[in-house]
């Protein structure tokens, strides 16, 4: 680009220099991540995976939320994708890997089948609308005992298989092992759903949730893009699902029900759901929170109380979730050390 | 004197809207000729604005056609118009508050940056990605906003808002370009700086179409005003004429004073 050449080398460097600290805070990170599982517990480890796949949950939940729409049916998609992913390699036959991957799929779809009634409805209706068609699948779980086992679900579905190499063997019914799996998967789903947010697609879905008579009055099909987003977001729930699944190895509607929705909801709103990492901020934090501190107090029976008196102190006091706290503190920090220039006035 | 062509590029035939036992638009017809600018007035809850929403897609009309470059547009989606060429603004400042301004213009150039799902994920959209942003810079610079370009939209003044909504519209390159009380809330200074932005965008080979309030501008800018009162149509014609018909003197100010119209002037 000739017209432009003479921005670009200022722009470059900067954005060099941006882009090794963002990567650098990225190795670290996974070094932490790689290195988290063998500092805890046999049942600490459990909740780690769990966690894990909750990240993918919660994440995969604020795409959808990107475009304006909040649904009550997320958690029973991940269920789409549970029961799919399990059915699929204990009828059928279908390797574990193949069928979390065709989870996903399945959960995608019906969410393309469920935009057509969905869409026609905005804001509450919709909630409540995703709500019903929800409660409709799980049903469909409860009435028909062949092939979904009912209301006491799937049993022994097949765990992900055995690595067995000559030099490499890998239990994957070992939470560490399951970890760094789920680890893998959900971080390439993260990347993706990423890249998503930062293309034209996720201005697009953002321009929807803002102006969605300005955005359709330009040219955008914002059935089509309302569409896209939940068909996204479902089949990355479906593959939370599916890793789900064949970790625990059982499957059952109370599973999705929801109640399950609520924490997801307490997540996103708790973490904040203006960026990427807030979602997982809230999930992870509410995790530690839950499982360590109310654990340790033995109130881990009064859970649900504590969440909802986390999500009411946190719209009351953090309204843009936790996310904003970082932010606030480095204002409020700027402004000790002085001035709102401090950081390039540090005494000599 | 004027740039019309002759064949219409936009025409409806007994056009009706009913809202339940409400008729808002009555079987009500225009033409607008390619090239032109076209005024549409009337009295409030005349139903203009009903008639926009039937044009530009948001309301599917309860009888008669819509007619776009000989096309029966009738009914389709606005966004399917849009991608046609038939593209509206919006009264007041509905933009997207929250996004930058030249984020703005890239939503306005959704139609013009195309590319498969898989290439913006890759980033091998990134071609067209840079031309959508030296268009949207383009089309900024045409209304002396790109010094604005990164600024928050809520930190623009009113006047620029509305010029913002404009500038949206015409990313999507449009052949007509509908706008919707263009003038409104906007002092002098600022009115006449936008009827000069309307007449140079007609140059540029947009016909438009207008509904307004401000008499003086319409009457200076238009080459053609259609009248509405009661959803129909009362006159067409040129500025001058329809200035002078008793009978949209009397739509406006009452059959009192169309009778004392000859005495007053």
């Amino acid at each position: 680009m000739p017209e432009t050449a003479g921005a670009m080398p200022a722009a470059g460097t900067g954005g060099a220099i941006r882009q090794l600290a963002w990567r650098l805070r990225l190795v670290f990170l996974f070094a932490a991540l790689a290195a988290l599982p063998y500092l805890l517990s046999y049942s600490q480890q459990e909740i780690a995976v769990l966690l894990v796949i909750n990240v993918l949950l919660v994440s995969s939940y604020r795409l959808l939320t990107l475009t304006g729409e909040w649904s009550l049916g997320h958690v029973v998609i991940m269920g789409v994708g549970a029961y799919a992913s399990a059915l699929l390699a204990k009828q059928l036959g279908v390797p574990v890997p193949l069928s979390m991957l065709l989870g996903g799929g399945a959960a995608a779809a019906v969410a393309a089948i469920l935009s057509f009634p969905l869409f026609r409805m905005k804001g509450f209706y919709f909630l409540i609308g995703s709500f019903a068609a929800g409660e409709i699948i799980r049903l469909i779980w409860k009435r028909f005992t062949d092939p979904f086992g009912g209301p006491k679900g799937l049993k022994r579905i097949d765990p992900f298989p055995d690595i067995e190499t000559g030099f490499l063997s890998i239990d994957f019914y070992e939470p560490v092992n399951y970890y760094f799996l789920a680890l893998v998967v959900v971080s390439a789903s993260l990347f993706i759903l990423y890249r998503i947010e930062r293309s034209r697609i996720g201005l697009t879905f953002h321009a929807i949730h803002w102006q969605d008579r300005l955005a359709e009055s330009v040219g955008v099909d914002t059935f089509r893009y309302r569409t896209l987003a939940f068909v996204i977001a479902s089949f990355f729930a479906g593959i939370a699902g599916a890793l789900y699944a064949h970790y625990v190895g059982a499957v059952n509607p109370t599973r999705f029900s929801v109640d399950q929705m609520v924490y997801v909801l307490v997540w996103a709103v708790v973490g904040g759901t203006a960026t990427f990492h807030g979602p997982i901020l809230g999930v992870v934090v509410l995790t530690v929170v839950n499982e360590i501190v109310l654990r340790a107090l033995g109130l881990d029976t009064v859970r649900p109380l504590i969440y909802g008196a986390i999500l009411i102190l946190s719209v009351l006091y953090l309204p843009n979730g936790l996310e904003s706290l970082g932010t606030r503190l480095r204002a409020r920090l700027q402004h000790w050390r002085g001035g709102p220039d401090a950081t390039g006035s540090e005494p000599a | 004197m004027t740039m019309q062509g002759e064949r219409p590029i936009l025409e409806a035939r007994g056009l009706t809207r009913r809202f339940g036992g409400l008729i808002a638009v009555d079987n009500f017809s225009f033409s607008v000729s390619e090239g032109a600018i076209h005024g549409l007035i009337g009295p409030n809850g005349a139903g203009k604005t009903t008639t926009f929403n039937v044009i530009s897609g948001f309301y599917a009309p309860s009888a008669g056609r819509v007619f776009f470059r000989g096309l029966d547009i009738s009914g389709r989606k606005t966004s399917a118009l849009a991608a046609m060429g038939l593209v509206r603004t919006f009264q007041g400042s509905t933009l997207f508050q929250e996004f930058s301004v030249l984020d703005n213009i890239r939503v306005g150039r959704h139609l013009g940056a195309r590319a498969g799902f898989l290439s913006r994920l890759l980033g091998t959209d990134r071609q067209s990605e840079r031309e959508a942003d030296e268009r949207a810079r383009e089309t900024l610079a045409f209304f002396g906003l790109e010094e604005l370009a990164d600024e928050p939209v809520s930190n623009l003044p009113h006047g620029h808002q509305r010029m913002l909504g404009m500038a949206v519209a015409l990313a999507a390159e449009p052949k007509v370009l509908l706008l919707d009380e263009p003038f409104t809330g906007m002092n002098p200074e600022e009115t006449r700086c936008m009827m000069a932005l309307v007449r140079r965008i007609r140059e540029g080979g947009v016909t438009v179409m207008l509904v307004e309030h401000d008499m003086q501008a319409v009457m200076n800018l238009c080459d053609t005003i259609t009248v509405m009162n009661f959803g129909a149509l009362l006159v067409e014609g040129a500025p001058e004429a329809v200035r002078n018909d008793p009978a949209v003197i009397e739509a406006y100010l009452g059959s009192a004073a169309a009778d004392g119209a000859g005495h007053v002037a």
